[in-house]
């Protein structure tokens, strides 16, 4: 989804499936042939244009330089040997990581419990993951793990709470969505290819592709060794899962912090933080009642701006993801109107050349069956039209899960403020009631013992809920950072893709991919082709 | 003979031949919504140029409406027999009240073929009816029109209805002791499944026609809607990638212009010609079925002369005085029976010429159609590949 600098990035964009991959592949070879070396040279020449959008629009995938050796067409082979311009090696990129989802087995689970046989089933799916980086252990390792649906909301839970404040991208659904009816083998299809291109989006997340709840679950064979949830007392005791780096900054700072403070880094959960959540709650009442000024607020009016301009532009990136479905449909039906019209017409010229009495008749069943034939054809370029359109326009769709994965981020950053904010208040009651004992006792001479126990106590709880708050702050501070870090990348790689998806979108319907393919036929003989065609009233060239 | 000048269908130009030349060109133009509500209809001015001698003057114009084309069709269809009557648009009760303008343009461009059609045809541009049709003023007209539809009681614009009181005719005869009877003319047979059959598979291609038309038009609307979402987002995401969207909706907006033109042009020259070549195959069905009337009376009355002939000889030897009345009887019987033999005899005749000629003009209306069918394709494929190219270097200053 949110890909690198140009054709550095062999598949950032990974979540073609191993078919799609091939079809690409195909295209690809030819493009590059026909075009040329690609070249950012003068922009007179259409063709090295063509080259420079290509090369930007379909960075080569790492599934072409496996399957190059399986293309058995001989011209291609040709071409392709001639003309292609010298390419960067996949393998040798240091961030490549690329996963595969596969093999959908169905197993069964044991209900421990039962007194009968037998319990619920469910579906586990081959995880294939091959990479460089060196968290992995270096170029060209591989891994294979089975792995089920539980898991994967799992590590996505993991990630969320590790990476608070960053676009961590959203997960598949648990459960179909809205009136969606089908069969389980479309539905087993459907999460497989879902859950492939999400693995592949945490894979191109700069900061989640380092995690360590990642690396765990694409390489650790057998139940995955990740806690449904952070348990604090398991975080500090467990050596299974190293503690996330960016958690606690240094080593230092990670034995000073105590239980407390720490886990006011996390947000609020259910259990042991009831009443944490209680005190939250009213702290979010009473600064939506306005009737206490919250001690901390939102400061950065730039990151408030820049909210307000993400909801404005969700909506219309909402509405465009619409339309394009919508328009994806015309184009499909208008294919398809026009083959049943070609296949109607077909059926006449069998007719009439059947029951042929005069002349007149038989001219009539050769005009009839050219047009049938225009229309067969008309009726593929749309199909094909169609295809690349769907692929193209579906980075609008793409980009509302990132948008989904922002209001995460930013919901972060509102909790985490929650948190300062609670504890800041809990710091000044604190306070005053110290205050107001200390006033009380002094009045007595000679102390009162139970009252300096009372204070002690207070002071004491003061001081950890001092060193709560400095915590909070720091989490505070470091999700800002987050947030911003990451708008900024989503601003650059999305001005990046959607260029590169107008491009591809408008170039496809300039000259659809099967035409390129050719390579022959240029623009401009196309189009000249097609004139001729309707003059001479010839057919089979029309759309040829 | 008169030589005419054969009318292109659907249009309405003047003669090019010099003046000395015999023609009778009509056109069919102006429609206008008259009356309110349930009485609303439209009245077409009908403009005649000719010079005939049995027409009034050279030039002529008169309103007409839908019922006056449904009383000169009914009339041509009673007075000749054989002849295939050019079809007429669908009376069509529940479009009648939208009245769009395009299914007025649609009408107006039917009966404009209808009219000139019979202008061009031989026998029926010497139709005393048609020159009514022409010329007579509109009370007349009107008084002509509620006359017929007075008098008869079959409804005139129901050419089916005709066919199913043949068929229960018959069956009636075979429900009767007597054989159906019908023509055992191999080559007719075929002509009749010929027709039947064409008619099934001319009106799934219409259909499919129509369809298409209906598919230009979804996919020219989601392009304007897609235009307009596209330059939304264009307007809040601002700099150059806003440019770029901006850029991108107005084109598309462009070309949801270009698919509403080229679905009209596919509806009036590819969808119309086709849903009129199947009115005009169910015209000739209706000519069939007035041939087999004809065929059936025919035997009728030649079974009934033979009875006759057997009874009159039956009296002649016996000397009765009721000889006299049953030879007047029989020269009447025989003189209908000829009568009945000729009108069949020139049903045969006429149908023959009619089919190959039908056969030849059809060739000629659907290569038009299917090469504009052809040409609109072309245009629209160029049109939009075009369009989105002129897009191309937009967008490179737009990324760069």
């Amino acid at each position: 989804m949110m890909s690198h600098e140009n054709h550095g990035d062999e598949d950032a964009s990974g979540y073609a499936d191993l078919r799609e991959s091939r079809d690409e592949m195909e295209s690809l070879a030819l493009d590059d042939s026909s075009n040329g070396p690609a070249s950012s040279s003068s922009l007179t020449d259409r063709q090295s244009r063509r080259t420079a959008f290509n090369s930007i629009l379909e960075p080569p995938s790492y599934a072409e330089a496996i399957f190059t050796s399986f293309d058995s067409s001989s011209s291609n082979g040709f071409h392709r040997n001639q003309n292609l311009p010298p390419r960067p090696d996949p393998f040798s990129h240091s961030d490549f990581l690329r996963i595969w989802v596969s093999d959908p087995r169905k197993e069964q689970e044991l209900a421990a419990n039962s007194l009968v046989p037998g319990g619920t089933t469910y579906y586990t799916y081959l995880i294939t993951t091959r990479t460089n980086l060196p968290e992995y252990g270096g170029p060209g390792s591989e891994f294979s793990v089975r792995r089920r649906f539980k898991d994967v909301v799992t590590l996505s839970d993991r990630l969320s709470e590790s990476y608070r404040g960053f676009f961590v991208p959203i997960r598949p659904d648990k459960s179909l969505v809205d009136s969606q009816v089908m069969q389980m083998g479309q539905f087993v299809e459907q999460r497989r290819s879902a859950l492939e291109k999400y693995l592949n989006r945490l894979a191109s997340h700069p900061a989640v592709q380092k995690s360590e709840e990642l690396r765990v679950f694409l390489v650790v064979k057998g139940k995955l060794p990740l806690a449904k949830s952070i348990d604090v007392a398991s975080r500090m005791l467990d050596g299974a899962v190293r503690l996330p780096k960016q958690l606690l900054g240094d080593a230092a700072a990670a034995a000073a912090a105590t239980v407390e403070a720490s886990q006011a880094t996390q947000p609020a959960r259910g259990g042991r933080d009831l009443l944490r959540m209680l005190r939250e709650l009213k702290q979010s009442v009473a600064n939506d009642w306005g009737r206490v000024k919250p001690l901390v607020v939102e400061e950065d009016k730039e990151f408030l701006e820049r909210k307000e301009w993400l909801v404005e532009f969700e909506h219309h990136l909402s509405n465009i993801s619409k339309e394009a479905e919508t328009l994806v449909k015309a184009q499909q039906d208008t294919g398809e109107t026009m083959g049943e019209l070609g296949l109607a017409f077909v059926k006449l010229t069998n007719f009439e050349t059947e029951e042929a009495i005069l002349d007149s008749q038989r001219v009539r069943a050769t005009d009839m069956k050219n047009l049938a034939t225009a229309a067969v054809k008309a009726s593929r370029l749309y199909r094909e039209l169609n295809a690349q359109t769907v692929k193209h326009l579906d980075k609008l769709h793409e980009y509302l899960g990132v948008m989904l994965a922002a209001n995460g981020a930013f919901s972060d950053r509102s909790s985490a403020l929650l948190t300062v904010q609670t504890l800041s208040s809990d710091l000044v009651s604190l306070q005053s009631r110290i205050e107001k004992l200390e006033a009380a006792s002094s009045k007595i001479f000679g102390g009162d013992r139970s009252r300096m126990r009372k204070i002690e106590d207070l002071k004491e709880t003061a001081r950890v809920t001092e060193d709560a708050k400095s915590c909070a702050v720091r989490e505070y501070e470091r999700i800002k950072d987050n947030n911003r870090d990451e708008l900024e990348r989503f601003d650059k790689e999305r001005h990046i893709d959607f260029m590169d998806m107008l491009k591809g979108f408008v170039l496809n319907q300039v000259t659809p991919r099967r035409w390129q393919m050719r390579g022959r036929i240029s623009q401009r003989k196309l189009s000249d082709m097609l004139e001729m065609a309707a003059e001479n009233f010839g057919f089979e060239l029309l759309f040829s | 003979m008169i030589t005419v000048q054969r009318s292109v269908s659907g249009s309405s130009q003047s003669p090019r031949s010099p003046s000395s030349q015999p023609f009778l060109s009509v056109s069919v133009t102006d429609p206008v919504k008259l009356g309110n509500g349930v009485q609303a209809y439209i009245s077409y001015r009908v403009i005649t140029k000719t010079n005939f001698p049995e027409y009034q003057g050279p030039e002529k114009i008169v309103i007409r409406r839908y019922s006056d084309f449904v009383w000169l069709r009914d009339r041509l269809f009673e007075k000749y027999k054989g002849i295939f009557i050019p079809p007429l648009p669908e009376k069509s009760a529940v479009e009648k009240f939208r009245f769009s303008a395009e299914f007025i343009e649609m009408r107006r461009q039917a009966l404009d073929i209808f009219v000139n059609r019979i202008a061009s045809h031989q026998e029926l541009q010497q139709s005393e009816d048609l020159r009514t049709f022409l010329q007579a003023d509109e009370e007349m007209m009107e008084r002509l029109r509620s006359h017929e539809t007075g008098i008869f009681k079959k409804k005139p614009a129901d050419l089916m209805q005709i066919f199913k009181d043949v068929q229960s005719r018959v069956s009636d005869v075979v429900l009767g002791k007597e054989k159906p009877v019908e023509e055992s003319n191999p080559e007719y047979e075929k002509l009749k499944n010929y027709v039947f059959e064409l008619e099934n598979h001319l009106a799934e291609a219409q259909k499919h026609a129509y369809r298409l038309v209906k598919r230009h038009r979804e996919l020219g609307q989601s392009l304007s809607d897609f235009g307009k979402a596209a330059k939304l987002l264009g307007a809040c995401e601002g700099n150059a990638l806003g440019k770029a969207f901006s850029e991108l909706g107005a084109k598309s907006e462009t070309l949801s212009i270009k698919l509403q033109k080229e679905a009209h042009q596919l509806l009036m020259s590819f969808e119309e010609p086709l849903k009129d070549y199947v009115r005009a195959v169910q015209s000739i069905k209706a000519t069939i079925a007035e041939r087999a009337n004809a065929f059936r009376q025919q035997c009728e009355l030649a079974e009934t002369i033979k009875l006759k002939e057997i009874n009159l000889d039956k009296l002649m030897l016996t000397r009765s005085d009721k000889v006299g009345e049953a030879e007047i009887e029989y020269k009447e019987l025989k003189a209908a029976s000829e009568e009945a033999t000729n009108r069949f005899e020139t049903i045969v005749r006429l149908m023959n010429e009619e089919i190959v000629r039908f056969q030849e003009q059809k060739t000629v209306d659907m290569g038009i159609a299917f090469h504009e069918f052809a040409k609109g394709q072309a245009r629209l494929a160029n049109g939009i590949a075009d369009a989105w190219r002129s897009l191309l270097p937009k967008l490179e200053v737009c990324s760069s």
